[in-house]
């Protein structure tokens, strides 16, 4: 038999429809595989059980003639969505041992439409961070190695979502992106990860970091993957009042594979100084790629690009600092309480033992920014950039149909590097901030390797709301660079 | 004439702010689908929204922000058709998210305005600077256990308006006018229920105190009051206390104080913590609160007669003193019973039964209008009884006596009791004759000049028929009779 | 920027109610002056006329409907909770 964990989202599914196996035996082999790669470290809660139990479930549904659109596919979620009785921890150590009490609406979509959870990934703590390297759960190992033999970054924060994936894990998982949580990490461990539309998918029961910015997201193995699970994870929800009340197209149909005529931007803002060639040479065969695939490639300017980082560095935290302030040991979580503490002593132990360093520092950046005498000179004026910024975009796509860039100013790095300077640590989002700034569709699709032999990838952005020509595009991209490298181990 | 406090230097002015929160009638609550009703087990109206658990996020309820609209309409004020939700960010027990959501520096009212009216008659225009919604916080208990603080969030989350007056306020008595009054609209317009000792509307007093002609003074914050009452003396308290401060030589500190009603004295809430930092900002969750002239208008629509409206017509088309009139649209129930009594009958004797009769029986037995054992029909038929010449005035008023006691109908009880005027000359001239008969002496004074006397005979005519002569006739015949 | 002193970090500690230690207090100096320095380049920003954006969703707030959909679940609302007392959340005693 196949190794069916080598297969991807869109095969599984065909071959459970005709038969070919089952959803057990699908979820029997990922759980294996689970064994045999935990040293990764890539999921906080394995839930096998819950995962037979689901994928029985699932076998019984197909036999009495009714599938959902991810009927049996065995996914991993990241550990950022409340699951119904099962432990969700944010990596923090602050929410061990939390067990929501309702589930999350986009992974009710998923299981709605018969998926099978394999457990919670990890990810940085509280979903900030580049690298998963500061989840209190540990950190989580690339499956990609170099030359060095070092272990090294799968990237941030959804590290454990694509870890998964890239080891074959899981079929799919899913991330949340809110400066580059998704498309980064795809990017370092080279599979496909996309963040849709800002208002696309519910935030209903995801622990919220930054609310203008989060957005859940697929994080799979091919193009066609992602737009089957987007599918199943979009959709209005009235419990979200900054949820879209639109329709949810056929992302699958979106696949044609033809992009003849269509017009991709290219922002020279994002040539940076000191871009390693590697990244530029990658970026140049994606732009002949297209073009030989018959689309027109323009010029555009996002002026504003260089600012987006500092933007989204006070935005960012600002929010989080006041969405992070319900932790406080009072109603779930964890508590300090020692004899004789006053309130504010529990509050103050509860959340310094309980939040990480990275964090910490976010929540006082934060408030910092947020306080009087500040708001003006650092929130206030961000939220202006900010729109200059999204009005760059408007501009562009006023020429454009996407817009080409790369997703990361490097390949993976090893673990332990970059982690004396906290803001060496942000410059891996510089690529990807800008269009979460403005709520776009964007698509990190691998098409090259590294002189060290790790993956790297391209990133496409769309108008808003048109996740359709980003997976159209993205998947010539795809085909035409033909990525089948495997980390060590996976080949074959 | 101003109100002024006699210092030892010389006068003082008060400049009083006030800040009222007044829960807003609706069934669930602002953000979420939780119940609003009161008194159930703790944290039993309580959703995960209000509990503020992970990834938890607010929507906003459409009557919550009708009635907000109602209420800024009920005051004059500029509705705001774009409006921001921020976030007021704290530590405290009884906030489970951390924050509340408020709103900052874009309400969804603004300027407004409440006519004060005064118990001399006159009236005062008192600003409104703008009403916002915002989320009401739990509840902490601090005397269940020696060690630990209960929170029940129940309340957590309900809405509220915050209604917030210019410093135009002079005095406690404006104070109370003005509580009054934002009372009666709010519960004529059924927003809110304005029952302060219950907490569903609360008020924060700001004082400050000035020599005439002066500019403002730095002002205190005196919260938790939980009456009219207690308002007026609370801030009458802090205005003592601030000019004794300041003609001591000393500075008032700007801060937040509490009232102490035993003692009589306000106290300051400063605790070792630095001060106050709210940061601040719209909340990502929610977007602009936009809406049409449509939609106010359809609430426009809804608008009943508000208090000074309806005590304009009451003195218009009734004839009432401001006073009067006053009175009786203080509470809406009190008008619409008042408007029972005085249909098809003399305003100004109806109102005088229903002011000086009814309320003082009711006053006196602590009772409601809504409790009323006399019902406004009822007392109705009793005027008709007065105005027919069926019982005098005297025997009316222990008709209504009786009426208070066993809420009957007043015609059944003149029946019952015979206590019908006697309007029958015949019959009066029998009784006039039996006391002149017995009193000769008396009405040789009378003949003699002493007119004074005539009154004590007439008195002598009702006792002898029990009250029920017809005062005038016995007047008038007992004129004829002893003076011809 | 000039760079932030222990007391400015101390009262923003505060404010986040996080318990930091003195030798904290400095590192945590030395860390949000880097961050600050960053993000100051965005002074440099001409925003002339230009109104904050605040959300990306071009959209205004939904407005739900004024129903008892919610609550009665005192359970769940509990479940996860440090400490309880008769349907209560318990903390630290509180003096006002």
């Amino acid at each position: 038999m196949t190794d069916l964990t080598k297969l991807t989202l869109a095969e599984a599914r065909d071959g459970l429809a005709k038969g070919d196996y089952t959803s057990v035996e699908l979820t029997e082999a990922h759980l294996k595989s689970m064994d045999a790669h935990r040293n990764l470290n890539a999921y906080i809660t394995e839930t096998p059980e819950k995962a037979m139990e689901m994928a029985k479930a699932s076998d019984a549904k197909r036999a009495n003639g009714s599938a959902g659109k991810m009927e049996g596919l065995p996914i991993a979620v990241k550990d950022l969505f409340c699951t119904e009785g099962v432990q969700t921890t944010a990596a923090s150590h602050i929410l061990e041992g939390f067990k929501p009490e309702y589930e999350s609406t986009v992974t009710s979509n998923l299981f709605g439409n018969g998926a099978v959870m394999l457990g919670k990934a990890n990810l940085d703590e509280f979903a900030m961070g580049s690298s998963n390297t500061s989840s209190y759960y540990g950190n989580v190992i690339n499956p990609w190695k170099d030359k060095s033999g070092k272990d090294l970054v799968p990237g941030g924060s959804s590290g454990g979502s694509a870890a998964a994936v890239a080891a074959n894990m899981a079929l799919a998982a899913t991330g949340t992106d809110t400066g580059g949580s998704i498309r980064q990490p795809a990017s370092y461990c080279g599979i496909v990860g996309l963040k849709p539309t800002y208002g696309r998918c519910s935030r209903w029961g995801i622990v919220a970091f930054a609310s203008s910015l989060d957005q859940a997201g697929p994080m799979t193995k091919t193009v066609r993957d992602a737009a089957i699970m987007l599918g199943s994870m979009a959709g209005h929800d009235a419990k979200d009042s900054t949820s879209a009340p639109i329709a949810v197209p056929d992302f699958e149909a979106a696949l044609t594979g033809d992009i003849r005529g269509m017009k991709i931007g290219i922002p020279k803002e994002y040539r940076v100084d000191g871009m390693p060639e590697e990244i530029s040479k990658l970026w140049d065969n994606g732009v002949a790629m297209l073009r030989d695939a018959g689309a027109e490639v323009v010029d555009v300017t996002l002026p504003h690009t260089k600012y987006a980082l500092g933007t989204y560095y006070i935005v960012a935290p600002a929010e989080a600092s006041s969405n992070l302030a319900r932790y406080d040991g009072l109603r779930y979580g964890q508590r300090v309480m020692d004899d004789g503490d006053s309130l504010d002593d529990m509050y103050m132990k509860s959340r310094a033992a309980g939040f990480g360093k990275e964090v910490q520092r976010r929540i006082m950046i934060g408030t910092y920014v947020l306080s009087a005498g500040y708001y003006d000179a650092y929130y206030n004026k961000a939220l202006k950039v900010r729109r200059r910024i999204y009005q760059d975009f408007e501009g562009a796509f006023g020429q454009v149909d996407a817009i080409l860039t790369p997703t990361a100013p490097s390949a993976a790095f090893a673990i332990g590097e970059n982690e004396g300077d906290p803001v060496k640590m942000y410059l891996n989002d510089v690529f990807t901030v800008p269009a979460s700034l403005a709520g776009l569709p964007g698509i990190s699709v691998p098409t090259g390797l590294s002189a060290e032999g790790l993956p790297l990838g391209l990133q496409l952005i769309g108008k808003p709301f048109d996740e359709e020509t980003v997976l159209r595009v993205g998947g010539v991209l795809e085909s035409a660079a033909n990525f089948t490298a495997k980390p060590a181990g996976q080949e074959g | 004439m101003s109100y002024i406090l006699e210092g030892s230097t010389g006068p003082w002015e008060i400049v009083v702010g006030l800040e009222v929160h007044c829960q807003v009638i609706s069934k669930s609550k602002l953000f979420s689908g939780a119940s609003t009703k009161f008194g159930n087990e703790p944290n039993s109206n309580v959703s995960l929204v209000d509990a503020a658990m992970p990834g938890m996020l607010p929507v906003v309820n459409a009557e919550c922000v009708r009635q907000a609209v109602k209420t800024g309409l009920g005051l004059k004020a500029k509705i705001n058709k774009e409006s921001v939700f921020a976030r007021k960010n704290y530590f405290y027990a009884d906030l489970p998210q951390g924050y509340q959501i408020s709103q900052f520096d874009k309400p969804i009212v603004g300027e407004g305005t409440i006519i004060l009216d005064m118990p001399d008659g006159s009236t005062k225009s008192v600003g409104i600077e703008r009403l916002h919604l915002e989320q009401d916080a739990g509840k902490s208990m601090h005397d269940q256990d020696p060690k630990y603080s209960h929170i029940d969030l129940n309340r957590s989350g309900v809405a509220l308006m915050e209604i917030v007056s210019m410093p135009d306020i002079r005095s406690p008595e404006e104070a109370g006018a003005y509580l009054t009054k934002l009372r009666a609209i709010v519960r004529y317009l059924g927003t809110c229920d304005g029952n302060m000792n219950e907490g569903s509307m609360r008020c924060d007093a700001n004082v400050s105190v000035r020599r005439p002609g002066e500019g403002f003074g730095t002002r205190c914050e005196i919260k938790n009051v939980n009456s009219i009452r207690f308002v007026m003396q609370a801030i009458e308290i802090e205005a003592k206390r601030q000019i004794e401060v300041i003609e001591g030589g000393g500075e008032i500190q700007q801060e937040t104080r509490l009232y102490d009603q035993r003692l009589g004295e306000t106290r300051s809430m400063r605790s070792k913590e630095m001060a106050h930092d709210y940061r601040y900002f719209p909340d990502p969750d929610l977007l602009p609160l936009v809406f049409d002239d449509a939609f106010i208008s359809e609430i426009e629509k809804e608008l009943p007669e508000l208090p000074d409206e309806k005590k304009a017509r009451f003195m218009r088309e009734n004839g009432l003193s401001a006073y009067d009139a006053g009175v009786l649209v203080a509470e809406k129930e009190k008008a619409d019973y008042y408007e029972v009594v005085a249909k098809g009958r003399d305003g100004k004797l109806a109102a005088n039964w229903v002011i000086t009769n009814l309320f003082g029986a009711l006053n006196k037995a602590e009772v409601g209008i809504s409790d009323s054992p006399v019902t406004a029909e009822n007392l109705g038929k009793l005027i008709d009884l007065i105005s027919d010449d069926t019982i005098s005035g005297r025997i009316a008023k222990d008709v209504f006596e009786i009426m208070i006691e066993t809420g009957g109908d007043p015609e059944k009880i003149v029946e019952e009791k015979g206590l019908k005027q006697i309007t029958d000359t015949g019959a009066i001239e029998t009784a006039i004759d039996e006391v002149i008969a017995a009193n000769p002496d008396k009405v040789e004074e009378i003949r003699a000049g002493k007119d004074k006397m005539l009154g004590w005979f007439v008195g002598q005519v009702m006792k002898s028929t029990g009250g029920k002569a017809n005062p005038g006739m016995v007047n008038k015949l007992l004129r004829d009779k002893i003076l011809g | 920027m000039s760079s932030l002193d222990k007391e400015t970090v101390r009262r923003i500690a505060y404010l986040s109610r996080i318990n930091v230690s003195e030798e904290g207090l400095s590192e945590l100096a030395g860390d949000l002056t880097r961050i600050l320095d960053f993000v100051e380049e965005l002074q440099e920003v001409d925003v002339e006329g230009c109104e904050p954006l605040t959300s990306v969703a071009d959209l205004t707030l939904p407005l739900r409907k004024d129903e008892v959909t919610d609550g009665n679940i005192q359970q769940k609302v509990l479940s996860n909770a440090p400490m309880t007392d008769a349907g209560c959340f318990v903390v630290p005693k509180v003096v006002e």
